[in-house]
């Protein structure tokens, strides 16, 4: 997957969890939680769905990586380059 | 068999759990010793009459589109939508004390004018402790206990205001006699009073078709008619589970709904006296009657009724086999269906003592049922039009029952009063959900099943 395949991919997944919050003006680069109302339990779910879909573990050290749209990219990037 | 869980219960909180668990792609099987699901929230039917145990109504009821209240985050949680449950809100309700009424039904500003008009004086401490009760995360973990009534007895200044706001709450959810752990106050004041009542058109039945389907159909395995027999350990950790039929599973993680001190007595080793504490002392009597026509024809419009008639409301074991003089009423046909339920029911539910119930000799134990339905209804129809002569019909169960379909030790619907709130045992992969986790209600009871399956098993990879 490119960067740009996984940001929507990130959207996409994001959308299915919480399908009531508008993403269109998500700032890539602001905390994903501080712009749309997502809790723990909900945030705990993209880790999950990326494992379900594209059997990605992330450590539970790495959560935070996961943090803004930009910083998902760039830590799944490398991780998603042959998927 | 290996599994990656298994589960302990087929309730609210055991079928969260496993949808959690089986949409990830865990291995789970719940383990159900009785041969229906639903645990201590049910239903049964009887001489072809359709009841429900349980339930009254379901509580955090929030119209569509409201977020981060506890019906849509469990929604969220285990993919479900909002029209699955079909919830149909609640007409009226209220609290009866002597002489003060206090109604509410599912608008928080309808009740606080209710409070301001009853109790003037007290009408800005309510908002004080509105404003508390707001400020406090009651699903933190952590959280260190204290009493509800400390805490409310220094906000609001008026006795019946306290005991009045108290009895909803008690009566729906608290394990403790006369007192509340705050967190637990909180959570029932916000899914009684700030959220509110519904009811699904086809009752606690339509909850549990929901989330059976959508447990099977992510894959996950109910066994009924299995219960647990023992568990069996080795190095801190539950190496394998023995079934009543003697067939023996293991799985990387257990995750119990059974109660605490009942999943403790799977163990080897168990120590009675080490637990005894840690039995709830509350049980309750429920009478069910069947009426020939709707209560609504003769103007009657309460969907639950919370009374006491005695100077002091008492929540606690009572000293004889029922305590008349507080209970609930619910007619579960006056919420807004879209189409007349096909009965007409009325369901008062009291306190009630294990022991004296347990100890009847079977032909003792009939009377009692038959003595006490009289005594019940003489208080009952002290707010109720009098619907005596409309009764076709009528079931009871009290503690003796909820034990024998619940094997809730003490017939204690409502647990343990001490909470544990991070599931955790001393096992390191044993762990408990529902009612002993303490996330109340039958919203609670999803959100427990739902958090311990995040906090022990998905977050942990």
């Amino acid at each position: 997957m490119t960067a740009d395949e996984i940001r929507s991919m990130i959207l996409e997944v994001i959308h299915e969890i919480v399908p009531d919050e508008d993403l269109s003006d998500l700032k890539p680069d602001v905390r994903i939680r501080d712009q749309i109302e997502m809790d723990s339990m909900d945030f705990l779910d993209i880790i999950m769905e990326l494992r379900k879909r594209y059997g990605i573990t992330v450590p539970e050290d790495y959560y935070m990586k996961l943090s803004t749209l930009d910083s998902s990219v760039e830590y799944l990037e490398p991780l998603m380059k042959d998927i | 068999m290996d599994y990656d869980v298994l589960i302990i219960g087929a309730g609210m909180s055991g079928l969260a759990a496993g949808i959690r668990l089986a949409y990830y792609d865990k291995k789970v099987c719940i383990l159900e010793r009785h041969y229906r699901v639903g645990g201590l929230n049910s239903f049964y039917s009887r001489d072809g009459h359709k009841f429900d145990v349980g339930l009254h109504a379901m509580t955090n009821y929030v119209p569509r589109g409201t977020k981060s209240t506890p019906l849509p985050k469990l929604l969220r949680q285990l993919k479900l939508q909002a029209e699955d449950f079909a919830l149909c809100q609640q007409r009226m309700s209220a609290v009866r004390f002597p002489e003060k009424t206090l109604r509410f039904n599912n608008d928080l500003d309808f009740f606080i004018q209710e409070v301001a008009d009853n109790f003037p004086k007290q009408a800005d401490n309510f908002q004080k402790l509105l404003k508390t009760i707001a400020e406090y995360d009651a699903l933190a973990l952590d959280a260190k206990p204290m009493s509800a009534r400390e805490v409310v007895g220094s906000i609001i200044s008026d006795p019946i205001l306290i005991d009045m706001i108290f009895c909803p709450l008690m009566y729906y959810g608290n394990a403790q006699e006369n007192d509340m752990e705050f967190g637990q106050f909180v959570i029932m004041f916000n899914s009684i009073f700030c959220e509110g009542f519904a009811r699904p058109q086809a009752g606690v039945r339509q909850i549990l078709d929901v989330l059976v389907r959508k447990y099977e159909g992510c894959g996950g395995e109910l066994r009924l008619r299995c219960g647990v027999q023992s568990m069996q350990t080795a190095n801190e950790r539950v190496e394998s589970v023995t079934l009543d039929n003697g067939e023996v599973l293991t799985a990387d993680k257990v995750i119990s709904s059974a109660g605490y001190v009942e999943t403790m007595r799977l163990l080897p080793d168990y120590d009675p006296a080490r637990f005894k504490n840690d039995i709830g002392p509350l049980s309750f009597v429920e009478f069910i009657m069947v009426l020939d026509k709707e209560l609504s024809e003769m103007g009657y419009d309460k969907t639950i009724i919370f009374f006491n008639n005695s100077d002091k409301f008492n929540y606690r074991k009572p000293a004889d086999l029922i305590d008349v003089s507080s209970g609930v009423i619910c007619c579960p046909n006056n919420f807004h269906f879209d189409s007349p339920l096909p009965e007409a029911m009325i369901r008062v539910t009291n306190m009630a003592n294990f022991d004296l119930w347990n100890n009847l000799e079977p032909e003792e134990y009939k009377a009692q049922k038959t003595a006490w339905l009289e005594t019940t209804l003489n208080e009952v129809v002290k707010f109720v039009p009098d619907f005596r002569h409309l009764i076709v019909y009528t079931d009871v169960f009290t503690p003796k029952t909820i034990y024998r379909f619940t094997g809730h030790m003490n017939g204690a619907v409502y647990g343990t009063p001490n909470k544990i709130k991070t599931g955790a045992t001393h096992l390191e992969n044993l762990f408990l959900c529902g009612t002993d986790q303490g996330f109340l209600g039958i919203v609670g009871a999803m959100l427990s099943g739902i958090s311990m399956a995040n906090l022990h098993v998905l977050q942990r990879g």
